[in-house]
């Protein structure tokens, strides 16, 4: 089968819109395979603009596992502006891949990322343009196969008319499955066509083909069961794991855009998993356990990435970075071996803990101590036992003082609202956390040259943790709150001016909480939204609250519920939830204990330092917490940047042989 | 009080370059930040032994001059780097060139001559060469005509500070018609001033004159960029430096 080219048709259109650089490919490191050299193709989607889905990890991750591949190719895709859409569906020009322009249509898997729910309507957006039927059960052999994947596909039921399956946790080995599956079909001659392959994709560990089961309700609008429609597929489907991270060095190439995107840096996981065990953390949650890279295989990560880009910054990735068992002696290293190279390496948003600024310190060295950001996400002692992030009021002020005494400018406080149980004045007590953090760091710093950011955002429930039960606190709710903290933090003005407050209103929360709790009935929601036009609802600038709950009223009514049913209602011990037949290996009973410990105010500790506390996740999913020390350490190699290479310059000789000469442990 | 980082101040430029590429295919819609972009990381994956500026953020020194508009192909963008070490431009050429993506070609690499003057001093106009489509050349010769009897053309040229009135006969030196395969090509000088007269401008020119409206989006390349000189053509603005490199022979030493 030949497939051509959009481009040509596609050109004309590009002249006409906003920034054209984003859909014409040529990245670095994009690659690009003869589509008939290859039995299997993907096309991979991350639901977002460009900017946005670029730097996406999992879907570089997946790109590159899959072109590695002899017989597979992948190709990736991203939401079109409405500009171009508009000239698209004018001009009949379909929803296209970057690197060869390529019609989504004609590939055999449209594989879509979702980190949050709110890509939905970009989704049908996309399937629309391709051509591809929004319905599952309208598509013919013809049509890619639609799959969802990320943290959002841990409750999938919303989008379950539209995708023909979902997979559940980590995505490298199962994409390989997939594609097996899906040779081995086609050499077969297709037998049985569609349902045929869905059939043997949904017996794929890790696959949840939706249409294969029925769910029925209770006159009280809740589920009353769960049913698989035919005798072949599981009743319960298990989430993949992959063990052992330096197996899977990826991306060993990240892409580099043209265009200018939100994460002008490469990234290297450091870890995968998270066990401290914040209660309203779904990631934590889902993606256990620990499993660590070890420090000699993110020091070849890093190298061979930096070589393979020419980036100029390394963030350090993972969901806690600094509870790396060798972070202290990875940043030492690292900041060796790349010291006076225009290198930046950067730590995401870490706890509140002293050892964070010595690990900040450590990695800018070379004096760029801009800002750095710390997450107490609850505003009181009381509300941080809650959910599990203990830190108490004097550790919080005198940590944020011995960043500010180290020279660090700006700090970043990221708080939520909302939470389970909050009252007004555990969110007031951020306003006087952030004043004595003030005082005393203008004390520490010696000038008042300092700034503090308050960075707070509305809490939405999810699925798999031990607060999806919890009452969702209602858009007004959480205005009212962020108005009383921004009134407390403005009465001071010496003070206050120091102090910055970034937050966003209550509503799209609230939608995100409908869609990531939902069952099937909310499918008809998303649907009607996209009808009247709705699409990009991550953009507040295309974000319509008000079409959102007229449809959800609409669409809701004949089944007897709404959206306060889906979000500010508390859900019982016994209810049967849309996502409890999709396992995250978490035990429902340890959730729920939990979820009673939280309202207790009861700690729970980090099973990486303790004994297993019986959480489920590695006896259901057959594995084990990965963690060094390992022992080893950095050797020492002639880093990009460190100086001239051989051939450039006049007088490489010298330059490089002391390079190499040096060695990298010298302080 | 400014705090300065510490160690030692970044070592000094030793060695400038001047480069030519391109912007071809696709890559036409890079915009001149895009372009900067993965400029700067081509250099860094090269190798290439930039000089920065001092300070918590240092910058490589690169000078970017008159930058092709966003959608138009170029034959002749120019920039300058400085260099902390002296390099073999040819050498500096070729590991930039591999390190670029396909459509940003390094097309030449000079090292600056001395006593030369400024680079973008010699960058005062730009030949364009315009296809357009569906349009017939005859049609399009009487437009050029009217224009070029024109003394004045006002065009409404979009800017950051919305629609700003322009001259854009003034920028005009010279222009032809040819025909290619489905349309009329315009040959265009265009003189660089203040605002720059781009081909959209030229083209709204024309459709004033002569009610000349191409049924689909044109097509810019920029062949050649650099001084008028007296015959009304643009001279090679690495010409100087070429002769100044050849007077000094021998140094540097290629590797
Ligand atoms: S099963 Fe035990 S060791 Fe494994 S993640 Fe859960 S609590 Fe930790």
């Amino acid at each position: 089968m030949t497939v051509e080219s959009l481009y040509p048709r596609l050109e004309p259109l590009l002249a006409q819109v906003q920034k054209p650089i984003q859909y014409v490919g040529g990245e670095l490191n994009a690659q690009t395979k003869p589509w008939d050299d290859v039995a299997v193709h993907w096309a991979l989607m991350y639901p977002d603009a460009y900017e946005v889905g670029l730097p996406n990890q999992g879907l570089m991750i997946l790109y590159e596992v899959l072109n590695e591949r002899a017989d597979a190719l992948a190709e990736r895709t991203y939401a079109v502006w409405p500009d171009l859409a508009g000239l698209m569906r004018a001009n009949g020009v379909g929803q296209f891949t970057l690197e060869n322009h390529r019609p989504v249509h004609d590939f055999d898997f449209l594989g879509v990322s979702f980190a949050t729910e709110l890509g939905y309507t970009n989704l049908l957006d996309a399937l629309d343009l391709a051509g591809v039927p929004l319905h599952a059960v309208d598509r013919d052999e013809s049509h890619p196969v639609v799959v969802a994947g990320g943290h959002a596909a841990f409750n999938p039921e919303p989008v379950s008319d539209f995708v023909d399956c979902a997979v559940l946790g980590d995505g490298e080995q199962v994409v390989g499955d997939m594609t097996d599956v899906h040779s081995a079909w086609t050499a077969a001659g297709r037998p049985g066509g569609r349902t045929e392959l869905l059939a043997r994709l949904s017996r794929v560990e890790g696959v949840y083909v939706p249409q294969f089961y029925a769910v029925s309700y209770l006159p009280d609008g809740t589920i009353a069961a769960f049913t698989p429609t035919r005798d072949d597929v599981p009743t319960t489907i298990a989430k993949r794991t992959v063990m052992d991270l330096d197996e899977w060095p990826y991306p060993k190439q990240p892409l580099v855009p043209l265009a200018e995107s939100v994460h002008e840096r490469m990234s290297v996981e450091i870890f995968r998993g998270c066990t401290r065990g914040c209660r309203f953390c779904q990631a934590g949650m889902i993606t256990r356990p620990v499993r660590e890279r070890t420090i000699t295989g993110i020091g070849s990560m890093v190298d061979a990435g930096l070589k393979a880009t020419g980036y100029e910054e390394v963030g350090l990735l993972s969901l806690s970075s600094a509870d790396h068992s060798e972070i202290g002696q990875l940043a030492k290293e690292l900041a060796d071996r790349y010291e006076g190279t225009n290198t930046g390496l950067s730590l995401p948003s870490t706890r509140v803990d002293a050892f964070n600024v010595t690990l900040a310190n450590e990695l800018s060295r070379n004096g760029r101590r801009s800002g750095l950001t710390f997450a107490p996400e609850g505003g009181s002692e009381r509300i941080r036992r809650v959910i599990n992030k203990t830190v108490s009021k004097e550790d919080l002020v005198r940590t944020v003082t011995t960043a500010y005494a180290n020279g660090w400018r700006q700090v970043k406080l990221y708080f939520m609202c909302g939470l389970p149980t909050e009252t007004d004045e555990d969110v007031l007590e951020i306003a006087e956390l952030a004043v004595e953090v003030i005082r005393a760091g203008r004390e520490a710093a010696g000038n008042k040259d300092i700034r503090c950011t308050v960075s707070i955002g509305g809490f939405v429930p999810k699925p798999h943790t031990p607060f999806q039960w919890a009452s969702q606190a209602s858009a007004e709710t959480i205005d009212h709150r962020l108005r009383v903290l921004r009134d407390a933090i403005n009465a001071d003005r010496r003070i206050g001016r120091s102090i910055g407050l970034r937050y966003h209103d209550g509503k799209p929360g609230v939608i995100e909480g409908l869609l990531s709790r939902g069952d099937r009935r909310v499918g008809r929601v998303i649907e009607r939204v996209w009808r009247d036009g709705g699409h990009f609802d991550g953009w507040s600038e295309h974000f319509s609250y008000d079409r959102w709950a007229t449809a959800a009223a609409e669409e809701l009514a004949p089944f007897g519920v709404d959206l306060a049913w889906y979000t500010t209602r508390e859900r019982g011990e016994h209810e049967v939830l849309p996502w409890d037949h999709l396992e995250s290996g978490l035990d429902k009973e340890w959730l729920w204990d939990d979820w009673q410990e939280a309202l207790n105010e009861d700690e729970v500790a980090d099973c990486r330092w303790t004994p297993c506390y019986d959480c489920g996740v590695c006896p259901t999913m057959g594995t084990e917490i990965q963690i060094g020390p390992t022992g080893r350490s950095l050797i020492p190699l002639t880093p990009i940047g460190a100086g001239p290479r051989p051939g450039v310059t006049a007088q490489v000789d010298v330059d490089v042989e002391a390079s190499v000469a040096d060695p990298v442990h010298t302080h | 009080m400014a705090r300065q980082p510490d160690g030692p101040p970044p070592p000094p430029t030793v060695q400038k370059l001047r480069l030519r590429y391109t912007k071809r295919g696709p890559l036409r819609f890079a915009s001149h930040r895009d372009l900067a972009r993965a400029l700067e990381r081509a250099l860094r994956r090269a190798q290439v032994p930039m000089a920065f500026s001092a300070g918590f953020s240092p910058h490589p020194k690169i000078s970017y001059m008159g930058a092709a508009p966003t959608g138009a192909a170029s034959e002749a963008e120019y920039v300058e780097i400085g260099l902390s070490a002296r390099c073999d431009p040819e050498a500096v050429r070729v590991a930039l060139d591999a390190s670029l993506p396909p459509g940003i070609d390094v097309l030449e690499c000079v090292e600056a001559g001395e006593g030369t003057g400024g680079l973008a001093e010699r960058l005062d106009a730009t030949r364009w060469r315009i296809d357009l489509a569906g349009v017939d050349p005859a049609e399009l010769g009487d437009a050029v005509a009217a224009l070029l009897a024109a003394d004045v053309v006002t065009v409404a040229k979009k800017t950051k500070n919305g629609p700003r009135d322009i001259d854009a006969r003034a920028a005009v030196v010279s222009a032809s018609v040819s025909e290619g395969a489905g349309c009329a090509i315009l040959h265009v000088v265009v003189r660089q001033l203040t605002p720059t007269v781009r081909p959209d401008d030229v083209l709204a020119a024309l459709a004033a004159v002569a009610d000349l409206h191409p049924p689909l989006p044109p097509r810019a390349v920029r062949e050649a960029q650099g001084r008028l000189d007296d015959s009304g053509e643009v001279a090679d603005p690495l010409a100087q430096d070429r002769e100044a490199g050849s007077r000094c022979q021998g140094e540097p030493q290629p590797v």
